[in-house]
């Protein structure tokens, strides 16, 4: 089943009582919230993820509710509960998808420690992987967006999982996160894109959500070979340029941008070793996206 | 509480055996009491040390795994602060006891596999304090409790200088010169403590308590600390230190002896009616019927069952939010009371109080 398959009543009911249990990638999220924002969020960014059952095994229990304090009749707030903790300080009421997504990033990277977590979106094509490590307002999840938009897998916009097995990519595909300009880019770049209603006012300026392709969703099992780093740097009219960077300076940026290299030690060191080996590296800076877009076409048509 | 009736965290820790036992929505149960508890790493390392990790199904192994490296890595950055710390303190030549899990880790005791650090803990002198924060603060220290209320707290009040954290690798660290707040009514005598304190082999410098002493510190930790989130944490702590006592021929009368001596058959009395009733900790019925002697009175003996037993199952919390949160905040409430004189409490509470107001609104 997926949420899609949920009448909209019997997903409410289910967000109110016991939790939803959705799967994104590896993990199933058990989330429970009486919050409209959140219910539409759900109904329009997730219809497409399975639903599991309640007898099954969730790896995460969270809720996104009114804070216990007299000012949420003043001004609502929401606060991100995590098996009853409350990671984040409260946010205004109309945030409560963004914390949604938040939290839900925040429980992969502090617990998922199977995994090298990087900082990086990714995306797919042909079974190899193009990664994209940066800090925020790298210009990461816009580039991440445009290439979902153009036919390439998202497999994720900010939590790259590796797997120590393999070293293949774990896909989480969720929502992209867009912010400030980012969202009217990828609105003219990608007229059948569907964006949430931005949010504006928060922490991280006003931001959109993108949904997922739907095919991404669909194969959120398969792994992928990365084959591809790219350090991207978004700055306004700069011409795009893809210049080689050396492996030693893509392992101390994907380094740099692990959640928890500092937990892995010397087994982490050995993964993004053999992982950067496999790889084509590059520095990319962009300002036109169908410009960039079309450089990794280019790119993987050429491999 | 009876053994059926305790969630499943609870019987695992009693009896690790158990765990292959376990069907999948009891492990989401015990991974999610696990997690709360702080002692999820403490259950991959059982797991582990009985070779039952093939017997687990594949959603919860994947936990126990990244809560195993988590701890691994915790308890070498632990290893490599300790080695700081030492640097630091070389010059001043005084004796610094590790305290806590820093202590059990560094003396490779069973109570710090698997367990999880928030800070190093040391104690040494009242009369070298200032020395001592004064060369931990050319070495990079320094508090970050700054408002004028915190710093009187800590420093004519509790035990403790004001946490010091360090300023690149961020660690934090609490210089202690005595186990508990200067305000309290019980008064362990530091002196002793440190005079009875032991070298560690291969550790040139750096001293642990005496046994006995390990084990009536992690006693008055658990039942005169406001910290009541990591209280079940804590009571695994006190349960691998007694059976480990027991097992190295640790005298179980002269634990009681030097109780009495401390000042702290009390928090003894506590602790061991806690670990048997919780984790089945295994202590001779002669000796708890010696320290029964210090328990408090019988209305109050019930009442305080009812609390404890409430805060240190974390099965409650996921049922009844009302009643434990009542428990806990009783505990808070108390833990308090033990440290300070009531008005000196009441005092604290109402700054603590209005501070938390002006930070929300």
């Amino acid at each position: 089943m997926i949420v899609r398959d949920c009448a909209p009543e019997a997903l409410r009911q289910r967000l109110a009582d016991g939790g939803v249990r959705i799967r994104t990638g590896p993990v199933v999220n058990s989330i429970r919230s009486r919050s409209q924002k959140v219910m539409d969020g759900l109904a329009l960014h997730y219809a497409e993820y399975p639903v599991e059952d309640e007898a099954g095994f969730a790896d995460f229990h969270i809720a996104v509710a009114p804070p216990r304090s007299p000012r949420r009749w003043l001004r609502p707030q929401i606060v991100f509960q995590f098996d009853g903790a409350v990671p984040f300080f409260p946010l205004p009421a109309d945030q409560a998808f963004a914390m949604l997504e938040w939290g839900l990033n925040w429980c992969v990277s502090f617990h998922c420690h199977q995994y090298l977590i990087v900082h990086a979106a990714g995306v797919e094509k042909a079974g190899r992987a193009l990664l994209l490590p940066g800090a925020p307002g790298s210009g990461k999840s816009t580039l991440c967006a445009g290439l979902a938009s153009r036919g390439w897998r998202l497999l994720s916009d900010e939590l790259t999982l590796l797997d120590f097995a393999v070293g293949r990519v774990v896909p989480l595909p969720r929502p992209v996160s867009l912010k400030n300009a980012s969202i009217e880019v990828i609105r003219s770049f990608d007229r059948d894109a569907t964006l949430s209603p931005p949010v504006h006012d928060t922490a991280k300026g006003s931001v959109a959500h993108m949904r997922a392709p739907r095919e991404s969703v669909r194969r959120a099992s398969e792994q992928a070979r990365p084959r591809w780093i790219v350090v991207p740097k978004y700055a306004a009219g700069v011409q795009t340029r893809l210049e080689p960077l050396s492996k030693a300076r893509a392992f101390m940026h994907l380094a740099d941008h692990a959640f928890n290299y500092d937990v892995h030690g010397r087994r982490g060191f050995e993964l993004l070793a053999d992982v950067v080996t496999g790889c084509e590296c590059f520095e990319f800076e962009y300002s036109a996206l169908d410009e960039a877009v079309a450089v990794f076409e280019a790119l993987a048509a050429k491999a | 509480m009876t053994a059926e009736r305790a969630g499943p965290l609870l019987r695992a820790l009693r009896r690790p055996a158990v765990l292959p036992k376990l069907d999948l929505k009891q492990w989401e149960t015990l991974i999610r009491e696990a997690r709360r508890s702080n002692l999820l790493s403490r259950v991959a390392f059982d797991v582990d040390a009985l070779r039952l990790s093939a017997q687990v199904p594949q959603q919860p192994r994947a936990h126990l795994e990244a809560a195993r490296v988590q701890a691994l890595a915790q308890a070498a950055a632990v290893r490599r602060e300790i080695a700081f710390i030492d640097q630091a303190l070389r010059p001043l030549g005084v004796p610094v006891v590790l305290l806590k899990g820093a202590a059990y880790l560094i003396s490779g005791l069973s109570a710090a596999r698997g367990r999880l650090f928030s800070d190093v803990d040391i104690l040494v002198a009242r009369a070298v304090l200032a020395d001592v924060e004064s060369a931990l603060m050319r070495n990079g220290w320094a508090s970050f409790k700054t408002t004028p209320y915190d710093q009187r707290y800590y420093r004519k009040w509790m035990h403790e200088l004001p946490p010091l954290r360090h300023h690149t690798r961020q660690t934090v660290l609490d210089v202690h010169h005595a186990i508990l707040p200067t305000t309290a009514r019980l008064k362990p005598d530091s002196a002793k403590l440190l005079a009875a304190s032991r070298s560690i082999p291969g550790e040139p410098r750096l001293r642990v308590l005496a046994p006995v002493d390990m084990v009536l510190h992690s006693a008055t930790h658990l039942f005169c600390n406001e910290d009541v989130g990591n209280s079940l944490r804590d009571l695994v702590d006190l349960d691998g230190l007694l059976r480990e006592f027991a097992a190295r021929d640790g005298s179980f009368a002269q634990l009681t002896a030097r109780a009495h001596e401390l000042d702290l058959a009390r928090p003894l009395y506590y602790a061991l009616r806690y670990a048997v009733r919780i984790l089945g900790t295994p202590v001779p019925a002669a000796v708890l019927r010696n320290v029964e002697r210090a328990g408090p009175p019988s209305w109050l003996s019930g009442l305080m069952d009812a609390l404890f037993m409430h805060t240190l199952d974390p099965a409650h919390e996921q049922e009844s939010h009302g009643l434990a949160t009542l428990a806990r905040g009783s505990l808070y409430v108390r833990a308090h009371w033990l440290r300070m004189p009531p008005l000196l409490l009441a005092r604290h509470l109402i700054t603590k109080g209005l501070r938390r107001e002006q930070a929300v609104g």
